[in-house]
């Protein structure tokens, strides 16, 4: 139950190879902050250099007030549950979950104690005596998750628990996993490139890139105020339609239409357009948002929903602009020209050269 | 097997199971007809041994050869002898070849590809070669008559070998496993004897026996550096058995010493069988 903090932290292995270039972050207690990113992001790495596995280049790991930077992993008191499981395969079921409290000279009322309890959250009453090799995937997770519980941490750290199960399964541990330690106080941190996992998961969600953070936002703020074009290109699937155009004094010009743009301090001549491909909507009669007409080109069928692609009309007809709605899949879109309304209050405007967020909202420019 | 999961092909394939058990016995017969014929003249009595027509399956029984193995012979002795020097090198080899293994495999050394390959290198070389070499350092220093002659030979021979199997057997052992018992708060020592050691059994065994056996079987070298009568192997002891005059050969003791000989083999593979089959197929299966 403490806080944990990162300062500045860097990880160089060579002058090419930094996974980890400059990385601060706070997680408080009962927080769960989820590290999100692409393979190779540094996501790994971080969580890592938490536990002590890597050993930091620069910058200071804080726990509790402590400096923990150069403290052996041992020592931490944290927990942590791998993408393998890693459970030792010579021990059974209870011998994983208790040696680590052994080691730390728990008395052995208490470890029974101790294990029985988490063998009852997770169900592994039966599983106790069983070998790691004679449990199905999804047990051996739930192990996995009871041997970081069982410690009671100051810390628990998670590496892509989840990516070694079936669909199914995942989407069940991850509602168990959500409800186990929504009843921790410690301080928990997630990695996944899963961003789904990211956003039903977390209160906080940390999306790293190239080495650095982009964003720590709750998921929500992430979804809806993404702070750059990395993190609103990343986040969210479909894929968040982002077109550079030009503009022209306080409009946009995206093909024949143009779009008010908020106020900014100076008019760019080129700006990057981003909108969900959920928030594009069929404009009605006398429609108060921006419109765009076009020709339907692809209809991607995804069940609930058709994801369309709509190539809007411009002046120069072969590299005109494509705009990707999920529109109700009840009627045929194929091959039918089409008027989009864009609400402005789901438009999003980034910097074409920093990819930096401009203004959140379009929502001011009316006026 | 098949026949009992599946009765109903049980019928169709009584051909087939016919085939499959003549062709077991003829490789049974094949391999065990040699040690067969050594266990059976062990326990033939002289006339037997040398008549004409061949006596196949003897009618009478005696346990003289063995007999005056133990009592003629120090046969103790050479058995002690090769115990000493094969449990000795097997040790050895494992107690450095473990250790070497897992330094490649985990620590990655600078230059430890050109170890390894210097390693496997070595493996190919054929050991009899080094046979004059080593006859001049014995000699050079003082080590005949010493079991430390075939000792430090015998464990140089199998370190290779050891290093190489134990080498691809920490390879496959899951990095995450170390990590999880670094933060679980093993130090190096404990991860070492309570974690990774209990999972290498198997390779251990495999490689031990082999290294035992190489030891244990071994003749040019324990037939030039050893000449004292006390300190002789049992391969050595049997090569010099003599009968009563030069002219006569005596096969019944030899068979005898044969089969005490390889008696204590068998009875450690079979042992240990299923760790070494664990050793053989590791890795071969996800765990």
């Amino acid at each position: 139950m403490a806080k944990l903090e990162l300062r500045n932290l860097n990880k160089t292995y060579s002058p090419k190879v930094v996974p980890v270039k400059d990385i601060s972050l706070t997680v408080n207690d009962g927080e769960f902050l989820t590290l999100l990113g692409p393979s190779g992001c540094g996501k790994s790495t971080t969580l890592r250099a938490i536990a002590g596995l890597e050993q930091v280049t620069r910058g200071q790991i804080i726990l509790g007030g402590e400096d923990i930077t150069y403290k052996r992993p041992g020592d931490r008191n944290m927990a942590m549950v791998f993408q393998s499981y890693a459970l030792y395969p010579h021990m059974t079921v209870y011998e994983n979950l208790a040696c680590g409290l052994k080691l730390k000279k728990v008395p052995r009322l208490e470890i029974k104690q101790r294990v029985a309890q988490v063998a009852e959250i997770l169900g592994l009453g039966e599983l106790l005596q069983r070998k790691p090799g004679q449990l199905s995937g999804g047990q051996r997770q739930r192990v996995a998750v009871g041997r970081a519980l069982v410690r009671q941490a100051q810390v628990y750290l998670l590496d892509e628990p989840l990516s070694n199960l079936d669909a199914l399964l995942r989407e069940k541990v991850r509602a168990e996993i959500k409800q186990i330690f929504a009843t921790q106080k410690s301080p928990v941190v997630y990695v996944t490139h899963d961003q789904t996992e990211a956003m039903t998961l977390s209160t906080k969600v940390a999306v790293l890139n190239n080495g650095y953070v982009q964003q720590i936002a709750p998921p929500a703020s992430i979804y809806h105020e993404p702070g750059n074009l990395f993190v609103a290109g990343f986040v969210g699937s479909p894929q968040m339609n982002l077109l550079t155009i030009n503009c022209k004094q306080n409009h946009a010009i995206l093909g024949n239409f143009s779009i008010p743009l908020p106020k900014l301090p100076t008019i760019p001549s080129q700006i990057v357009l981003g909108i969900r491909p959920e928030h594009v909507r069929v404009a009605q009669t006398g429609e108060v948002h921006p419109t765009v007409k076009g020709r339907v080109c692809l209809v991607e069928n995804l069940g609930m929903h058709n994801l369309v692609s709509v190539s809007v009309q411009g002046s120069q007809s072969n590299n005109s602009p494509v705009l990707r709605a999920l529109l109700p899949a009840d009627q045929n879109w194929s091959w039918e020209e089409i008027t989009l309304a864009l609400p402005h209050q789901n438009i999003h405007w980034f910097d074409v050269s920093s990819g930096d967020a401009l203004s959140r909202k379009t929502s001011n420019c009316s006026d | 097997m098949v026949g009992e999961e599946f009765p109903s092909v049980k019928t169709k394939n009584i051909g087939q199971h016919l085939w499959l058990g003549i062709a077991i016995a003829l490789v049974l017969i094949f391999s065990l007809a040699p040690v067969m014929w050594q266990l059976l003249t062990s326990f033939k009595v002289n006339q037997d041994i040398s008549k004409v027509p061949t006596v196949y399956f003897p009618t009478r029984f005696t346990f003289g050869h063995y007999i005056e193995l133990f009592t003629r012979r120090p046969f103790w002795r050479y058995i002690f002898n090769s115990a000493f020097v094969a449990i000795i090198s097997t040790s050895l080899a494992l107690g450095f070849g473990a250790p070497a293994a897992y330094a490649l495999a985990r620590l990655r050394p600078w230059g430890g590809r050109v170890i390894l390959t210097s390693i496997l290198l070595v493996t190919l070389f054929p050991g009899i070669l080094l046979f004059l070499g080593l006859l001049e350092i014995v000699q050079a220093l003082h080590l005949g008559n010493n079991y430390l002659a075939l000792i430090i030979p015998y464990t140089a021979i199998n370190l290779p070998l050891t290093i190489l199997v134990l080498h691809s057997f920490f390879q496959q052992l899951p990095k995450d496993l170390e990590d999880a018992a670094k933060i679980d708060g093993y130090n190096t020592w404990q991860m070492l004897v309570q974690i990774l050691l209990p999972l290498t059994v198997p390779a251990l065994f495999t490689t031990g026996i082999l290294t035992f056996i190489f030891a244990w079987n071994e003749f040019i070298f324990a037939l030039t550096f050893i000449t004292r009568e006390q300190m002789k192997t049992i391969p050595v002891a049997v090569a010099q058995l003599s009968g009563a005059s030069t002219f006569e050969i005596p096969y019944g003791p030899i068979a005898a010493a044969t089969m005490v000989g390889t008696f204590p083999l068998v009875l450690l593979v079979l042992f240990f069988q299923r760790k070494i089959v664990q050793g053989l197929t590791a890795g071969a299966v996800k765990g």
